[in-house]
């Protein structure tokens, strides 16, 4: 039985092989539920309507087991990464929805009314305060459906792939406990490191005011130029 | 208008705006918000909506720049129904100061200010000449414009809240509330700033108000509405604080309203040519006795006088005394004929 430590080194190429997988599984579907869920969520709060669908979709997407999903969806679209694919969109999808819906609709209603008042259109209004301003919510909401993304990828060994943690981290009788900690490990790493990138990401595209604001709202002296 | 500004928006005239039988119903309400309102503001006029809550003003307001639609009758601007008009092109050509401001927080104030001109399509440097021109105009330095809403304190935000809404040199501006939630000191400050700009930009403004004291002082005429958005009396101040139509608008302006006439008009106003008026008599000190400016207002003179106990005061000009003005004077200015 290797060690726990010595399992990293005797299988570097096979962990290095998978974690790639279970990496580029996990972008694919967040990137997906992204697309889906952030047009959706924005369009929804901008029109200060059908939150109650949004909340019922929401807690509808929440309680279905991945693993039930993988299941349901084998005799839909058979094994392989579609399959998984759509399990892991639909645990994410509902994270991005409800944060993007929850900012846009949020965006301060003094603004918006000033914003229509002075003849801004609604994708104008959309796209040019409501969105800008929704940035830090929108990737709260990225960056929790990564994390859950990640941590639940390794079900992707059920849809019959072969390529992710999972492989490592459902076989404990192949890999034995030091390889199931081992990848898990990887996963967890995954999960942080995706989440601290992403969160690099969203100081970047958070525009300054916004910054000043929320500085400002915890009570921190605003930086003033002379 | 000064004539070392810069090169500008080619100046736009005020147009009237006019409510013609307006009606607004609320879908499932017994009693129209806004019930057949006809009044007119003259170019170049400010006109406070004032009245209490749920009386219609801010509804009032609101149907010239189509943030709520009416239901039968009609607004013109200018002579054109506000219905003839693409809605967008409307919004743009009527200024909007709102309470809450509404500074767009992830711009700078530069780009707050030039939002609509951006939409527009106006080029970089007539933007950046424009922008600069109008915090001239409100009183802040050009500097802030690199600053962000964040940065600034609530006068300065309802500064940039101004500048923004006169853009692009809107005919017609409205107003909801702008000065409401400043602090006193601010608010004075802010007020009186206002009225200096107005008469510098020549605008027809809707100025809506819950507080008198405010429509009295912005406002060239005032129109008072009551429960219902039903137009009790449209007026200038002078006119509803002398005859006010019925016990509604009475009430509404004050029982104080006497003292508010005083505050109307200035002491040179009503300042004897020269000599003493009849029935004063010099001050025992030999003439000396309160004085006060003559661009005081008859209000700042009673104050004087009572405070002094003296029977009459002196009314100056610099240096000039331009006469005497008696206990009697005042109360004859706002009791009788006199307007």
């Amino acid at each position: 039985m290797t060690s726990y430590f010595s399992f990293f080194g005797e299988n570097a190429g096979l962990l290095l092989q998978i974690t790639l997988g279970h990496i580029l599984l996990s972008v694919v579907a967040v990137v997906v539920a992204v697309v889906l869920a952030l047009p959706l969520g924005a369009w929804i709060g901008h029109l200060h309507r059908f939150s109650f669908a949004v909340v019922t979709v929401t807690n509808v997407f929440r309680s279905l087991p991945t693993l039930a999903l993988v299941a349901i969806a084998i005799a839909f679209v058979g094994f392989g990464f579609t399959n998984i694919l759509i399990a892991l969109v639909v645990l994410a999808f509902p994270l991005v929805l409800t944060n993007t819906f929850t900012a846009v609709e949020g965006v301060d209603r003094g603004t918006v009314e000033a914003a229509r008042g002075m003849g801004m259109t609604g994708p104008q209004i959309l796209f040019r305060v409501e969105l800008p301003s929704s940035v830090p919510l929108i990737m709260t909401g990225v960056r929790t459906s990564w994390v859950y993304v990640v941590a639940t990828a390794y079900l992707a060994v059920f849809a019959g792939r072969t390529d992710t943690l999972g492989d490592v981290i459902n076989d404990q009788a192949g890999y034995g406990y030091a390889g199931v900690m081992a990848a898990a490990t990887v996963s967890v790493v995954l999960a942080f490191l995706g989440d601290f990138l992403l969160g690099l990401l969203e100081r970047a595209v958070t525009p300054t005011g916004l910054r000043l604001m929320a500085a400002q709202a915890r009570g921190a002296a605003v930086p003033v130029p002379a | 208008m000064t004539a070392t500004r810069e090169p500008r928006t080619p100046d736009r005239p005020p147009a009237d705006i006019v409510f013609d039988h307006v009606v607004k119903r609320y879908p499932g309400q017994e009693t129209p918000a806004i019930d057949d309102l006809s009044f007119t503001v003259r170019a170049g006029e400010t006109c406070c909506l004032v009245g209490p809550s749920g009386g219609g003003k801010t509804t009032a307001m609101k149907l010239v720049n189509r943030l709520i639609d009416f239901d039968s009758g009609d607004i013109t601007i200018g002579g054109r129904s506000i219905r003839s008009v693409d809605v967008t092109a409307l919004r743009r050509d009527i200024g909007y100061v709102i309470q809450q401001v509404g500074l767009f927080p992830h711009m700078t104030i530069a780009a707050n200010i030039a939002v609509i001109p951006n939409l527009l399509g106006w080029s970089g440097d007539r933007i950046r000449a424009r922008t600069d021109e109008l915090l001239d105009l409100v009183r802040l330095d050009r500097a802030f414009g690199k600053r962000y809403p964040a940065q600034l304190s609530g006068g300065q935000q309802q500064r940039v809240g101004l500048a923004r809404a006169l853009a692009v040199d809107p005919p017609v501006m409205l107003m909801d509330e702008p000065f409401g939630a400043l602090d006193p000191i601010t608010r004075t400050e802010i007020q009186d700033e206002f009225l200096n700009l107005e008469s510098e930009i020549d605008k027809t403004v809707i100025f809506v108000t819950h507080d008198i004291d405010e429509a009295i002082k912005m406002g060239d005429r005032i129109a008072v509405l009551r429960q219902g958005g039903v137009l009790a009396q449209y007026g200038t101040a002078d006119e509803l604080l002398a005859h006010p139509a019925d016990d509604y608008v009475a009430d509404f302006v004050g029982a104080d309203r006497g003292l508010k006439r005083l505050s109307l008009r200035r002491m040179r106003e009503i300042v004897a040519p020269d000599g003493l008026p009849d029935g004063a008599t010099e001050h025992a000190d030999g003439g000396v006795g309160p004085s006060v400016d003559a661009d005081a207002s008859l209000r700042i003179g009673l104050s004087t006088l009572f405070a002094a106990g003296a029977d009459s005061v002196r009314v100056t000009d610099g240096d000039r005394v331009l006469g005497r003005v008696s206990l009697a004077q005042l109360q004859g200015a706002v009791s009788g004929s006199a307007v």
